[in-house]
């Protein structure tokens, strides 16, 4: 651990942390997951969650949204253990965030508006008019007001994320998380969708988990960070201090360097004797 | 091997439970899903309406396989006007609902299996979890509902036009006499045979729809995924269609 010291467990639960992450358990199968994974996310801010590919990130955000418990520990949202809410409870829960998934997850058999306008008419009882005026509001914002009679199929992978990005914000939540937001993008659908984060965190205040393993985007935009390896929390911080870590994992991951800790090999047998041995 | 057999058995009591505690929690979603009656038209439409040509199509040439071989068969006992009620009673009460089961479970439980199967792999059910709501509710339950209404109505549709292609046969081809072909179907056939053909493509609709709406919604998310669980659906759909046929056909004579 480097930087800043994370759970104090005895601490009084804080009005500013919206995430809380205490000392969690998670195996799938025989194959443990976490060991004593612990972090928070406070109010307002943008955490960045990074770590090299099958480290459990988006693991962490099944945990988060409720679709998987901890066989251990306790994972705190919005003030409530996701253990103690019933169905309805973390439907409650679910509408006060929202998430972009990695492809869009958009629904194919809906054009564009109705893909944005879908939460709004599932959760509430608004007139036509407003719902119209609501999700052309949120489609001006991510740009794409005039793509919205187009259906998914038409859309390419930047404009797909930017038109979830409308949908996962169109009912206000107070989180919104991001799983992998610049994967496969062009560098230009990449900076809009990073500007894209940051509005949202500075004009509407939405608390922002962005899970990447994108270091150089991300430190432009992280309030805080947290690497993950192994299980856990390897270090913590803003994102110029991990830069500035000794700590060999940390440095490999920001470096992006081949050797260290993370071994560039899968496990295997050794490599001539497996050449000069007979095929089987 | 009688590890390899008690294996076979565990797994297959455990995927029963499965399919058993899935549809008790679809029948939940089914009450709320009712309020919604334009899903549902939509699937009946999707499932029903898409299938008609296939199911008249079959209906027309079943018919008039029927009639050919039931003149030759009954002609050989001297009764060839019986034709009409033999037609009548074969398609109302076997061959309606059987094939129309079948072809139901090729055409619209695969293309329900992919749909949703698709929908898990591109987390579009996830996305609807986190925006809490129901997949259950909202893509299930309706398709569900759409698949057991348009199977009785598309095995009424095979039935009407695969007595028109017995007709067409044994009448126009065979020179039966009009009059008694109708006649004798009228005489014959009563509610009884009518029910049994109702009561039987209610029920493979409830197994053709919750296996297709089962298999697509618990689809491992990958291409190879979808496709294992598409015909997964087909073939569990045609053996119990037959063996449900045969334990409806022995409680009905009994």
């Amino acid at each position: 651990m480097t930087n800043i010291e994370l759970s104090d467990k005895a601490s009084p639960p804080d009005d500013d942390i919206v995430v809380d992450v205490r000392d969690v358990q998670y195996g799938v199968d025989s194959r443990l997951i976490f060991q004593g994974l612990s972090l928070k996310v406070r109010r307002g801010q943008i955490t960045a969650i990074m770590g090299p590919s099958g480290t459990g990130k988006t693991t962490l955000l099944r945990l988060i949204t409720a679709q998987s418990y901890p066989s251990s520990g306790q994972v705190v949202v919005l003030g409530q253990d996701i253990e103690d809410l019933g169905g309805s409870g973390i439907y409650a829960m679910r509408k006060r965030m929202g998430m972009l998934f990695q492809n869009g997850a958009l629904l194919t058999d809906m054009d564009v508006f109705e893909n944005v306008a879908f939460p709004v008419r599932e959760h509430t009882d608004l007139p036509e008019p407003l719902i119209r005026r609501l999700v052309l509001t949120k489609l001006q914002a991510v740009g794409l007001r005039g793509a919205a009679d187009l259906m998914p199929a038409e859309l390419s992978g930047g404009m797909a994320r930017r038109v979830a990005l409308a949908r996962a914000i169109v009912m206000d939540p107070e989180i919104l998380i991001y799983d992998e937001p610049f994967v496969g993008l062009d560098p230009i659908s990449l900076g809009m969708i990073l500007r894209l984060i940051q509005k949202m965190n500075e004009a509407l205040g939405i608390t922002s988990i962005v899970v990447s393993h994108d270091v150089q985007q991300l430190a432009t935009i992280a309030h805080e960070s947290y690497l993950l390896s192994g299980g856990k929390v390897v270090a913590a911080g803003s994102p110029q201090e991990l830069a500035q870590s000794r700590e060999e994992v940390v440095h490999q991951f920001m470096t992006g360097a081949a050797e260290g800790p993370v071994p560039f090999h899968y496990p295997a047998p050794d490599y001539a004797t497996q050449l000069m041995a007979e095929a089987p | 091997m009688s590890n390899a057999r008690n294996g076979y058995i565990t797994e297959g009591i455990r995927r029963f439970g499965a399919v058993a505690i899935f549809f008790l929690r679809l029948l939940i979603q089914c009450v709320p899903a009712l309020a919604r009656p334009r899903l549902i038209v939509l699937q009946v439409y999707n499932a029903g309406a898409r299938s008609l040509i296939i199911i008249m199509l079959s209906g027309f040439l079943v018919g008039a396989v029927l009639a050919l071989e039931g003149y030759t068969l009954l002609q050989r006992f001297g009764s060839a006007e019986a034709l009409g009620t033999a037609a009548a009673l074969g398609l109302l009460r076997e061959l309606g609902p059987v094939v129309t089961a079948l072809l139901f479970a090729g055409r619209a439980g695969t293309a329900l299996t992919s749909e949703i199967g698709l929908m898990r792999a591109t987390d579009q059910l996830t996305a609807m979890e986190i925006m809490a709501v129901n997949p259950l509710r909202y893509v299930a339950a309706p398709r569900f509902l759409g698949g057991l209404i348009a199977m009785p109505l598309l095995s009424a549709v095979f039935n009407l036009i695969g007595l028109f292609g017995a007709q067409l046969i044994g009448v126009w081809q065979m020179g039966i006499d009009k009059g008694s072909f109708w006649s004798q179907m009228q005489d014959a056939v009563d509610f009884h045979d009518v029910w049994e053909g109702i009561a039987k493509s209610l029920v493979f609709g409830l197994v053709c729809s919750l296996i297709a709406v089962h298999e697509g919604y618990n689809t491992e998310p990958t291409a190879a995924g979808v496709g294992l669980a598409t015909t997964r659906t087909v073939v569990a759909s045609s053996v119990l269609i037959l063996l449900l046929d045969y334990i409806l056909t022995a409680a009905f004579q009994t």
